[in-house]
């Protein structure tokens, strides 16, 4: 089945130093993402026209844009551009962020204005402040419907992340190419079982984040 | 009568469209004052200024003397002493019934858990809840949403209780829950205002009818004057809206 080549020589290290890659990217860019995402999200509500134009054009321009356009840009474009030499994770860093961001701003947004005005005001009418109307009416309720989207874009993020191989970084899935490569003689199948084990890597990194949003949706469903 | 809430004046308007015109009206304690008109009059605008949750640009609400006022710091204290009831169930969904009752008197009055959750639970009993003290908002019906709401406000130990069409989303066979708990509050010398479209509650639980069209105050009396002899046109206009005949 081809599974083999994994155990030969430090395979499988390798394997698991590719997947390493993929998630410091995705973790870092996530981590700049949820940060970003909510200063953003919380000032696409303010109703400024102009940051609202600016912020939505934003977003039109991630959505429409694949990743691995956005990579190409800026990784080629912009040392092209400028001279300014990115190194390949730089790159990448700044593009996952870039996109994260986006996506993360519009999710908050949405959590945001779904919590009726009545929620604030009957919390006021109890006499509670306005940090104590945050903090204990609606800081819980905009958790509670963040978490499962957020999660479903850090799972997202982190399956893009087999694109970066595309500008030369070397992860969990180059790594399983070169495998494949360099065992075409000797174990012609090997791509059957490089990738099933590729599979089950980005499964045990993704499932238990999945696993974690169904328990919080379910416990918060009371 | 020692009166406790006293309006002067009021009058509010949103950008060209004015809501609510001098208004003048002196609430003593214990009296229950019944707010009706047509839809868009007005009312519930009347009872928002009441608690400071719109700006009051001229004339004054005053609790006890002491001048209500959203953009000042004692808003807040102010509207420990006024409880407020909406239309639309406003419980926070996150948070059992119980702890949206406890919220407030915790949060705010920083009052003692033991003794909080005590008289919770016995309010919850009285509106007949006990057992559902540990279930979330929305396995409850709208009356009995409403219901816990009234608790919520009533913990506090309002002087004043604001009511604003808080059957007007219930179905008819709900309405009747919410209503008993309201007249039980009556009974009990509760200082309320209440905004209704429901004319025969009106009738049995009020002090005082007032009836507002267009923003200003077109009728007030007793509810047996009121709904037997109308002194206006409009408010014979208005009552005879809730009357049906064939032909």
């Amino acid at each position: 089945m081809g599974i083999e080549v994994i155990f030969k020589g430090k395979n499988l290290i390798r394997l698991l130093e590719g997947l390493g890659i993929a998630m410091k990217i995705s973790m870092i860019s996530v981590a700049i993402s949820i940060v970003l995402g909510i200063i953003l999200g919380m000032l696409m509500t303010m109703k400024k026209p102009a940051v609202n134009a600016v912020l939505r054009a934003y977003l039109e321009i991630v959505r429409i844009m694949p990743q691995m356009v956005l990579l190409f840009i800026v990784f080629f474009g912009i040392t092209k551009m400028t001279g300014i030499n990115l190194s390949a994770e730089t790159a990448s860093l700044i593009v996952f962020s870039f996109w994260g961001t986006a996506e993360m701003a519009d999710l908050v947004r949405g959590s945001l204005i779904s919590i009726p005005a009545i929620q604030y005001e009957s919390s006021m009418a109890l006499g509670l402040s306005g940090f104590q109307t945050y903090v204990y009416v609606i800081i819980p309720q905009i958790i509670r419907r963040l978490i499962p989207l957020s999660i479903n874009l850090i799972t997202r993020m982190i399956k893009t992340t087999s694109l970066i191989m595309m500008i030369g970084i070397v992860e969990v899935l180059k790594v399983g190419q070169q495998i494949i490569e360099a065992n075409r003689k000797t174990s012609p199948k090997a791509a059957f079982g490089v990738f099933a084990v590729i599979f089950l890597l980005y499964y045990l990194v993704c499932g238990p984040i999945s696993a974690l949003s169904k328990m919080l949706e379910k416990r918060w469903e009371n | 009568m020692e009166e406790i809430l006293k309006i002067e004046g009021l009058s509010k308007s949103f950008d060209d469209l004015t809501v609510l015109e001098d208004i003048n009206l002196t609430v003593a304690k214990g009296e229950v004052v019944v707010i009706v008109g047509p839809s868009g009059c007005g009312k519930s605008t009347l009872l928002r200024c009441i608690n400071g949750l719109e700006s009051i640009e001229e004339g004054k609400v005053l609790l006890d003397g002491e001048t209500v006022n959203p953009t000042t710091g004692n808003i807040r204290k102010l509207r420990e002493r006024i409880g407020m009831v909406f239309q639309s169930y406003d419980l926070f969904p996150h948070m059992t019934i119980l702890d949206n009752i406890m919220l407030a008197p915790l949060k705010v009055q920083k009052r003692d858990k033991a003794e909080v959750k005590k008289e919770a639970e016995e309010l919850l009993a009285r509106v007949g809840l006990s057992s559902k003290k540990d279930n979330y908002p929305r396995q409850l019906s709208g009356g009995q949403k409403q219901r816990v709401a009234i608790v919520r406000a009533l913990i506090m130990n309002p002087e004043v209780l604001l009511f604003d069409e808080v059957t007007a989303a219930l179905d008819p066979e709900m309405v009747r829950e919410v209503l008993d708990v309201i007249l039980d509050l009556a009974s009990q010398d509760r200082t309320m205002i209440i905004v209704t479209h429901e004319m025969a509650f009106a009738k049995a639980i009020a002090d005082r009818v007032v009836l507002l069209d267009a923003g200003t105050i077109v009728e007030q009396s007793d509810p047996i004057s009121f709904f037997e002899s109308p002194k206006t046109e409009r408010a014979k206009k208005f009552l005879s809206t809730f009357e049906y005949s064939k032909q």
